[in-house]
């Protein structure tokens, strides 16, 4: 730990607040990273009763029980079998899948392109519902629209995605048939061929994770009004639309922005699940057939995956900050 | 003037539509999940073939499955189970939470030890985590509320503990330390009631995460097994089904529905009504 300050006072010394924040905050991953290995490790070896023959089924013979945890390395013990993963992990080997026959980062390489495909279309459609309600519903707060607004962001936070996609799927795939119920089709097939079947599991996680941001945007804006900056630039006439997205807008960036990095670790595991519904191969349709086939391996690489695909997105959005806030950037906090 | 503080609190409840609207509706599927099946019109595991996928009518109010089992009742019986792990969920993750929270926040090298792993758990996506349980502990109901406490557990015990900090450094906690009293005495009986509040409102959004959670979980088939009805092994049911019976699906849904957003209500209308400082933040300028 006194190595890492010792670290931070250079840069300062320097005068360079933000690679010493940059050091400070990649640096206060290593801990939490570790006890996600920890974690994941553990929670595959809580299986009840003995992994391998469960992997086998009740036919299995005893030799071959013993040949398989061999193979898997479960007869040795428990820490010298942590130690060896997380070595593997840091060389990039997350484990080859028992069932597939193939390594675990290449059967996640497979089934990752739907799953972020998915997420970011449904954060795009977020961002774009919410942020323009937040600004509307902050700009005419305490009026219909506002609380009409609110009214309908309550009900989203209540509905689950799946159930928002299975609805949509009913009004829209089957009623209406406007869209494919189920599939995918990859990018490389033309982008209205890919986002043809994305559009309603991405309505679907999108609208939900909307009603959230939008209540956030519009109680950052209301916080940011309540300034006497915002006062002198109306006062300094400056018409209300530049007052709202030039100086209110602007300077609520950062609670906003926290919420789209948080909400994008929901996006992923909502998509998870929103996947099951609509037939997309991605990294959902992965970890469900693993359990079936109690995969641990591949259940730990995504698990392990996604956590880190989060991790790594809340970092970007807290170096984000810097350029967004110039506080943060000058290192004053 | 007690009387008076008391009307006061009173009147504050009373102008609070958000909690009042939240409590009623949850209370009725709370008597629904607890009496229901004494009124239920149906037994939850009759199978009539005959039956099979009917639409609502007056004989089944919300239609029936693909085993010709009356929706109505097993809706009913369903609450038992999804209201039933909400509750013991955030039953036992407020115990939890309250525990390692107040200790984390009165012994400093508890503290980092605690926090560092509620920060692990807390950094692994909830649903996620509990898929992965689940795959390990095996679909049942016991671990679908135990693989939901480990979830859930992290963000109670982070409210707790910075609640527990704030009212640590203040004079009176100083004041018991160097009376001599003991530290399980200053963390239960001084420290411990400063912490209720965000406590119970952070155990009502537990309780809604919970009803989600459970819901997704028994949706991916690997929360509660069948033939047992919980509102998200029916829908599983009704999306295997659902070209043919939307009533499978909009019946459980709109419980859910209803269940979290009483529930959400609840939860924003204790945090106003015990803080009414924040009352309204956000509502005027």
């Amino acid at each position: 730990m006194l190595f890492i300050k010792n670290i931070i006072l250079k840069y300062e010394q320097w005068g360079i607040p933000v690679a010493a924040y940059l050091v400070k905050r990649i640096l206060s991953l290593i801990p939490v990273l570790f006890v996600v290995t920890i974690v994941i490790f553990m929670i595959m070896h809580l299986t009840p009763g003995d992994p391998a023959s469960s992997i086998l089924g009740l036919e299995a013979s005893q030799e071959e029980i013993d040949a398989l945890n061999e193979q898997l390395g479960l007869n040795r013990p428990i820490l010298e079998q942590y130690i060896s993963w997380v070595g593997g992990l840091l060389r990039g080997d997350l484990g080859d899948s028992i069932f597939m026959r193939q390594p675990v980062g290449q059967a996640i390489a497979e089934h990752i392109g739907p799953t972020l495909s998915l997420a970011i279309l449904a954060q795009l459609i977020a961002v774009i519902l919410a942020i323009p309600f937040g600004m509307l519903a902050a700009y005419k707060r305490g009026k219909l629209t506002d609380y009409s607004l609110m009214a309908l962001s309550l009900v989203g936070m209540a509905v689950p995605s799946f159930l928002l996609g299975m609805l949509l799927m009913l009004l829209i795939g089957v009623e209406l048939r406007w869209l494919p119920i189920a599939g995918y089709k990859p990018l490389s097939s033309g982008l209205w061929e890919h986002l043809k079947f994305l559009i309603l599991p991405g309505l679907s996680l999108g609208t939900i994770q909307a009603a959230l941001i939008t209540r956030m945007t519009r109680a950052a804006m209301l916080e940011t009004m309540s300034h006497n900056y915002i006062k002198t630039a109306r006062s300094k006439g400056l018409n209300e639309f530049r007052v709202m997205l030039g100086h209110v807008f602007r300077n609520s960036l950062m609670p906003v922005l926290t919420v789209l990095g948080q909400s994008f670790g929901t996006l992923v595991t909502g998509a998870v699940v929103v996947e099951s519904i609509f037939n997309i191969p991605g990294l959902g349709q992965l970890i469900i057939n693993s359990i079936e086939r109690r995969d641990y391996a591949v259940i730990q690489g995504v698990v392990l995956i996604i956590t880190i695909i989060y991790v790594g997105i809340n970092l970007v959005v807290d170096l984000l900050y810097g350029a967004v806030d110039p506080r943060v950037r000058l290192g004053r906090r | 003037m007690l009387g008076e503080q008391r009307k006061l609190r009173l009147l504050r409840l009373k102008s609070n539509y958000g909690l009042l609207i939240g409590a009623g509706i949850f209370l009725l599927l709370v008597l629904i999940a607890l009496i229901g099946p004494l009124f239920a019109p149906y037994d939850p595991a009759e199978m009539k073939v005959v039956d099979r996928l009917k639409a609502p009518s007056p004989e089944h109010w919300f239609g029936t499955d693909e085993f010709g089992r009356d929706l109505l009742t097993r809706i009913i019986y369903g609450a038992r189970v999804s209201i039933g792990v909400g509750l013991l969920v955030s039953l036992l993750s407020s115990l939890l939470g309250l525990v390692i929270g107040l200790y984390a926040s009165y012994y400093r090298a508890l503290d980092h030890i605690l926090m560092r792993i509620c920060d692990g758990l807390y950094a692994i996506p909830g649903v996620l985590l509990a898929i992965a349980l689940m795959a390990a502990l095996g679909a049942s109901v016991t671990n679908v509320v135990i693989a939901l406490t480990i979830v859930s557990t992290p963000s109670v015990a982070r409210i707790v503990r910075s609640a527990a900090l704030s009212v640590r450094n203040l004079t009176y906690i100083e004041a018991m330390v160097v009376q001599g009293a003991s530290s399980s005495r200053i963390i239960w009986k001084h420290i411990m009631p400063g912490t209720l509040s965000p406590l119970l409102v952070q155990a009502s959004f537990v309780f809604a995460e919970a009803i989600i959670s459970e819901a997704a979980l028994s949706f991916l088939g690997v929360g509660i097994p069948a033939p047992d009805p919980s509102w998200g092994n029916i829908l599983q049911a009704g999306k295997l089904v659902i070209s043919k019976a939307w009533w499978m699906i909009v019946c459980p849904g709109a419980m859910i529905v209803l269940s979290v957003l009483s529930l959400n209500l609840l939860g924003d209308g204790l945090r106003d009504y015990m803080d009414p400082r924040i009352a309204g933040k956000g509502r005027k300028t």
